[in-house]
């Protein structure tokens, strides 16, 4: 009878709702994104940098090679010259290409110097594949975003 | 067409469900031949996500190829790597210290927690409960961002390093993982009150696609749906890897072997996966996290099996060394490749909706199946 009763008056689905309704006025847990950006951990993988020396401007990276050989994708080209007078190694160029990483991390894990970083920025898209090869320039400077206009973010 | 239909003079209908279908949760084809609404038989046609990823690994070395194992089951990308990592190491016989053996446990039963939030979103979005689907990603989302504090990542967070962690804890994770485990009963106590006894889901999912104990093991099933049908096999217990011996928890069984028993079995899981992490965090020990692994590992000539649970059942690595820096052959077990074949079976019968409650309650992850 009782069951009979519960059926009729839909208790058990009632009870669910219950729940619903409890948050209906509470806070709301979504992040409008592009309104809002994400604060992300200090350690996300995203966007890769090329770190220069914050005193002297200069780069980093010591053309070791030895991001370029972890990498599992074999995506980073590091191409380095020897200084005739002082007999180091200098770095030439360096390519990134975004489209191919998996953002493992390995390449930062491994350079001696801290100059491949993986910084937080996350908005990695673009209009072409040719454009997501990052060449140093770009790897150094970040990524200039193309700018929305105003009414972009309504 | 062995199978006449026997509504009226009815055709046996063949009907393509997937690869492209919301609820064959990525790209999978089911052949459905119906009669009217009943299913007569099932085929499943697989490769739609194949990316070779055991080929991949015997091209790369030992450390290269972590990054791909994140992508083969990418729900449990955190389970995935462990396994992969732990036959490394038997092979090699690395050490790896306590410290980063609790992390690594603690991080992995995270993952089952939300690995199993993210199948009960689904399963119940697939069965018609919206709301679940919102509360259950809420807190999904809190373990990505543990995720994405330790790992860097929040789904593919190619976690472990050979011999340990990339990095120690960051400042605040216990505090925002004792926080989690602290309300997370409650959020589960809030999806029975909306599932558990509800009227439309019992009758959705009690006694639809019943697999017995003896039946689900000749068919290798592993995980919760061998543990819905009454047989409490999990890997943790059976054979224990890792340091999974020091920790208290109950293996979760079903009675009947249906949709509904694996649905319980799954959310119990939740609550001991909790216990375990409660565990950790109260027992951490101090001291480093990275044991002491070659730059370049080369494991001497052998093989070995590593497996795990991962959060869909036995999930194994067989890995063959043949002495030089790059693995001979790793063959992967994944568990729902072996569980997703009983689809065929369980399904005769049913209607053509619990196909679609059939194929969530598997829990399946097409990156897996095909690698
Ligand atoms: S993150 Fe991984 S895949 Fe990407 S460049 Fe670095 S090592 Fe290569
Ligand atoms: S590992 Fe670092 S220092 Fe060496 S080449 Fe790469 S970026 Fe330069």
């Amino acid at each position: 009878m009782i069951n009979f009763l519960r059926r009729i008056f839909f208790i058990d689905i009632l009870k669910g709702l219950a729940v619903t309704f409890r948050y209906t006025y509470t806070k709301v847990y979504t992040e409008q994104y592009p309104k809002e950006k994400a604060k992300l951990a200090e350690r996300y993988k995203g966007a890769p940098r090329l770190n220069n020396d914050p005193e002297t401007g200069e780069t980093l990276c010591i053309a070791c090679d030895l991001c370029a050989l972890i990498c599992p994708e074999d995506l980073i080209v590091v191409g380095s010259q020897r200084d005739p007078e002082t007999r180091k190694k200098v770095l030439t160029h360096y390519t990134f290409d975004t489209s191919r990483c998996l953002f493992c991390g390995l390449c930062q894990e491994v350079c001696p110097t801290n100059a491949i970083e993986l910084t937080q920025d996350f908005e990695l898209a673009d209009y072409s594949r040719r454009s997501m090869v990052w060449d140093r320039e770009r790897l150094e400077t970040g990524w200039d975003r193309i700018e929305f206009g105003e009414d972009y973010h309504r | 067409m062995e199978e006449e239909a026997t509504i009226l003079d009815s055709k046996v209908l063949e009907v393509n469900m997937g690869p492209q279908h919301p609820s064959t949760h990525g790209v999978l084809r089911v052949k459905l031949k119906l009669d009217g609404e009943r299913v007569l038989d099932a085929e499943c046609i697989i490769g739609y996500l194949h990316r070779g990823v055991e080929k991949i690994s015997e091209n790369r070395s030992y450390i290269k190829c972590v990054p791909y194992y994140d992508r083969t089951d990418y729900i449990a990308a955190v389970s995935n790597v462990y396994g992969y990592l732990l036959g490394v190491e038997k092979l090699m016989g690395i050490e790896v210290p306590k410290r980063a053996q609790y992390i690594r446990i603690m991080m992995t039963e995270f993952n089952r927690i939300s690995s199993h939030l993210l199948w009960l979103a689904t399963h119940a979005l697939d069965i018609g409960a919206m709301t679940i689907f919102l509360y259950c990603f809420r807190e999904r989302e809190e373990i990505l961002k543990l995720f994405e504090a330790l790992f860097g990542a929040r789904l593919t967070t190619h976690a472990f390093r050979l011999g340990g962690l990339w990095k120690d804890l960051p400042p605040g994770f216990e505090q925002a993982a004792r926080k989690f485990i602290d309300d997370f009963p409650y959020r589960v106590d809030e999806y029975e009150q909306i599932l558990t006894k509800n009227r439309i889901w019992l009758d959705r999912t009690k006694g639809v696609g019943v697999i017995s104990g003896e039946e689900a093991i000749e068919w290798g099933m592993s995980g919760p749906p061998l543990r819905g049908s009454t047989v409490a096999y999990d890997v943790r217990k059976a054979r224990p890897y890792g340091g999974y011996e020091e920790f208290d928890f109950d293996i979760a069984v079903g009675e009947n072997g249906d949709t509904y028993d694996r649905y319980l079995v799954r959310l119990q899981e939740m609550h001991q996966s909790r216990r375990i992490i409660q565990q950790v965090l109260d027992r951490l020990p101090e001291g480093s996290v990275h044991g002491k692994a070659p730059r370049i590992p080369k494991p001497p000539v052998g093989e070995y099996y590593s497996g795990i649970e991962s959060p869909r059942g036995e999930l194994g690595y067989y890995i063959v060394s043949d002495g030089s820096p790059q693995p001979f052959r790793v063959r992967i077990r994944p568990p729902t490749f072996v569980n997703l074949q009983t689809l065929r079976r369980l399904v005769k019968g049913h209607l053509v909706a619990d196909v679609v409650a059939l194929i969530g309650t598997l829990d399946i992850v097409l990156g897996e199946i095909d690698r």
